[in-house]
């Protein structure tokens, strides 16, 4: 063989050479034994040598590459803290949508950073091992070119200061943390169909996109300079993303309806997560960018409806329920918003209702359904407020089993009735939000029972103690200061004082 | 003379996050070390098992048998964090890649002579398949690790052991015209030839060790200890009169990265022994088990390379781990 080749190695063989050509088959010890992980949940692989790098990076020219940016998105956040960069965004509630972000999102590229080490040992081929500990260590700058740019925001507003510890405990945040708590504990295919496809590939628009134009159009330079700075990484991934896919639907037909499954379940589950940035982009933007419903029909209607289209001829379908989600589009942020308007004194963040104006720029976004359902409820809140009765909500809610999100979402086509689902295991009773999460949970009920559910939890008395207040300082709140409405906060109020000063000067 | 450029000062209301500052003592401004590593991992109220352990949690210390009451008792002495981490590595890229440059230009290679040539190609070239097991080792270590700070350092050296299995693999490509010949050779080496079974038994069974700071210790104190001063020390040696120049330059890397994992290596290891005696004595064990093996292990090519001064270079060798050792609190 080797002897026949005279010719020097073009570009994609010479890559291969630095990457799998290290690789071998293991003699003295069974390969099963060297990577036990990567056969049990039923994805037949014949050949991995068959993989197709999506792209062909050699660890000096990412070295090369990756430090480049590094060095340049260090100089913007080093000058956004020197001349208090914060003073530049648009209005202080802004920062609620970075906190969101900093406890809720953050960690979860963490947890990614981790997945991505464990899979980037446990596969047999080296193609794929190789890129994904290169995504590995990605999401590990991700994780911390985050905590660097928004270090700046915590020494000025509340809410920031416990992010990995929130992310432990509060009760919104378990919605992200058991999204990524699942896709970690499934075999090493179903991760890379959870993050590197359903939510890298599909959805990552839909996360990321948004967030990162919410801080170009509110002037928070820190976080659109990391926005950008991270653009190629997350570009690499989602070609990992793709890749992965169609090896696995290519290698045989046996993979199919595993692959379908895995993206109905991720899908579904994604779109769940995805409610926290629907309303971020609704409601936390003093700037809006676009509406939740427009970035749906844009990222997930369009632009999901042409890759379904193209893995159509791997006899995939688009994911079931993705009829649902889209209806979804027009009630999810006003919805959501709503519910942590009921709790904001359990929340690590403000809420508010909304200005007359940002209520008509949503009744011009939804016409058919926030005039009618959603902009009556939020002026009649407005008013309770106004007259001193400011309504919160004191029981807890119950949460879905699967996505953990507050049992308040309705049918789509009925939105004054509660959407209900309820499954038998064992002899107990579980409930959930929806058809799609209800489906998630009949087919692996022995992992979903698991689930540690905020609410449960406090009743339980595993969170500090009986009264909401030993709750919030279980979670490490500063009560009155990261909690509550923004009108009244300190965050308003030290905000108005810069405001003035600036003016004055 | 000093300018002074007046700035508008508003006084932050703390410092850095609470969970940063209880480690560090209140109002104080925290590195980006400290912010983008202490605490960041979750370490409780996690929502499922692994489905494919469900012995073991997310995060689990249980991985290992090495207690410690803190796992950021260590700290990178080297303040790694991604960022900080590829500046550095690329700088040593950089000056690698004018090696290489230089050696291209003046046709360097060319001085070798043809045995030593040939011994490089022995010695060397299949070398690149134990950085590349180094690799799946660290990257299991990194895997299993508790709490950033060592799972960081070991994610980082699994993506150099990447790096380097590529630098050996392209002094390769100059050798063989870019063809891959030599490659292909070594790699009949690396699976057939005597003078590397030992060296793949002995990663291979690695592979399969479970505790993961066992594996840390089997990897980066006694298997590389043996290597790097081996290898790019008295390998190097042994072809300076006979044109070796060249391959000289292009260690470089792998010197310099071998300091730098003492570093942070000896560091780690000394933290852990001064946690218990418990920990000292395990650790104990594991370096007297896998140091022979790898001094064992490296004896063949040894003696191909040194001759007759295999013996007293390996023994040498194996005294300065245990020096190694010794000054981190682990008695051998």
């Amino acid at each position: 063989m080797a002897e026949k080749r005279k010719k020097k190695l073009g570009i994609k063989q010479r890559y291969s050479m630095l990457t799998r050509g290290l690789s071998w088959e293991t003699t003295y010890q069974d390969m099963d034994k060297v990577f036990p992980y990567d056969k049990f949940e039923g994805i037949h692989i014949h050949d991995w040598e068959a993989w197709e790098d999506p792209f062909r990076l050699t660890m000096d020219a990412y070295w090369k590459f990756q430090s480049e940016k590094e060095k340049k998105l260090y100089a913007v956040i080093d000058s956004f803290a020197q001349n208090n960069g914060h003073l530049g965004i648009t209005d202080a509630r802004y920062v609620n949508a970075i906190k969101l972000f900093l406890t809720g999102i953050s960690p979860a590229e963490y947890q990614a950073a981790r997945g991505f080490t464990h899979v980037g040992r446990q596969f047999r081929g080296v193609g794929p091992r190789v890129a994904c500990q290169m995504q590995a260590i990605d999401e590990l700058r991700h994780a911390q070119t985050q905590i660097h740019s928004m270090s700046h925001y915590n020494k000025y507003f509340d809410g920031l200061h416990s992010g990995p510890y929130m992310h432990d405990r509060v009760w919104y945040l378990s919605v992200p943390k058991s999204f990524f708590d699942d896709a970690r504990t499934a075999g090493p295919f179903e991760f890379l169909t959870s993050i590197s496809f359903a939510f890298e590939y599909v959805l990552t628009n839909l996360l990321f996109v948004p967030f990162m134009s919410g801080a170009a159009f509110n002037g928070d330079m820190a976080t659109v300079t990391f926005g950008f700075s991270a653009q190629s990484d997350e570009a690499r991934h989602m070609t990992l993303g793709l890749a992965v896919i169609k090896f696995m639907l290519e290698q045989d037909e046996r993979n199919i309806p595993i692959v379908q499954r895995w993206m109905d379940k991720w899908f579904w589950r994604g779109t769940r997560l995805l409610t926290l940035v629907a309303m971020m982009m609704d409601y936390m933007l003093p700037k809006r960018v676009m509406s939740w419903r427009e970035a749906w029909d844009i990222y997930f209607t369009e632009a999901g409806g042409a890759l379904f289209k193209d893995l159509e001829r791997y006899g995939i379908r688009p994911p079931k329920y993705a009829d649902i989600a889209t209806k979804e589009a027009e009630h999810l942020s006003h919805q959501a918003w709503h519910i942590f308007y009921n709790y904001t004194h359990a929340a690590a963040f403000h809420t508010w209702v909304p200005e007359k104006e940002e209520l008509d720029w949503l009744s011009e976004k939804y016409p058919n359904t926030f005039d009618k359902y959603y902009r009556p409820r939020l002026e009649y809140l407005d008013k309770e407020e106004k007259a001193g009765r400011r309504f919160y909500n004191d029981t807890l809610p119950m949460l879905c089993q699967v996505c953990q999100i507050p049992m308040g979402y309705t049918e789509m086509d009925d939105p004054t009735t509660i959407s209900f689902q309820s499954s038998e295991y064992k002899g107990d009773k579980y409930h959930t939000c929806s058809l799609g999460c209800k489906d998630i949970f009949d087919y692996e009920p022995e992992k979903y029972v698991q689930a540690w559910l905020p609410v449960h939890q406090i009743y339980q008395g595993n969170c500090g103690g009986p009264e909401i207040e030993d709750v919030l300082k279980w979670y490490n709140f500063n009560l009155g200061a990261d909690n509550l409405d923004y009108s009244g906060s300190p965050d308003q109020k030290l905000w108005n004082e810069w405001q003035a000063h600036r003016k004055k000067a | 003379m000093s300018l002074e450029i007046k700035i508008n000062v508003i006084k932050p209301r703390r410092q850095t996050f609470a969970h940063v500052a209880k480690r560090l003592g209140e109002d104080k401004p925290a590195t980006r070390y400290q912010e983008g590593t202490w605490d960041m991992q979750p370490t409780t109220n996690f929502h499922y098992r692994p489905i494919w352990d469900s012995k073991r949690e997310i995060f689990d210390t249980g991985l290992t048998i090495i207690k410690m009451e803190d796992w950021y008792t260590f700290n990178d002495p080297r303040q790694f964090y991604y960022g900080t981490y590829t500046l550095a590595r690329h700088k040593m890229m950089e000056a690698e890649d004018s090696h290489f440059k230089v050696i291209d230009k003046n046709k360097m290679m060319d001085l070798m002579t043809p045995e030593w040539l040939q011994k490089v190609k022995e010695y060397l070239l299949p070398l690149r398949h134990f950085e590349w097991g180094a690799n799946m080792n660290n990257c299991d270590s990194a895997d299993k690790a508790y709490g950033v700070a060592v799972n960081q350092v070991m994610l980082f050296s699994a993506m150099d052991r990447l790096g380097m299995a590529q630098i050996i693999s392209r002094i390769g490509l100059q050798l063989d015209d870019s063809t891959g010949k030599s490659l292909d050779q070594a790699k009949i080496d690396w699976m057939e030839s005597d003078l590397w079974q030992g060296v793949r038994k002995m990663l291979e069974d690695s592979f399969v060790v479970e505790d993961w700071f066992e594996l840390l210790v089997a990897q980066n104190l006694c298997m590389d200890g043996v290597v790097f001063p081996l290898f790019y020390q008295h390998f190097e040696d042994a072809g300076r009169d006979q044109g070796g120049v060249a391959i000289a330059m292009l260690n470089e890397f792998m010197q310099d990265w071998g300091k730098d994992e003492k570093r942070w290596l000896d560091h780690l290891l000394k933290v852990t022994a001064a946690e218990s005696p418990e920990n000292a004595i395990i650790m104990s064990k594991w370096v007297s088990h896998w140091m022979d093996r790898a001094v064992n292990a490296f004896t063949p090519i040894a003696h191909h390379i040194l001759g007759d001064e295999a013996p007293n270079i390996l023994q040498s060798i194996r005294n300065d781990i245990i020096k190694r050792a010794n000054k981190s609190g682990i008695e051998i």
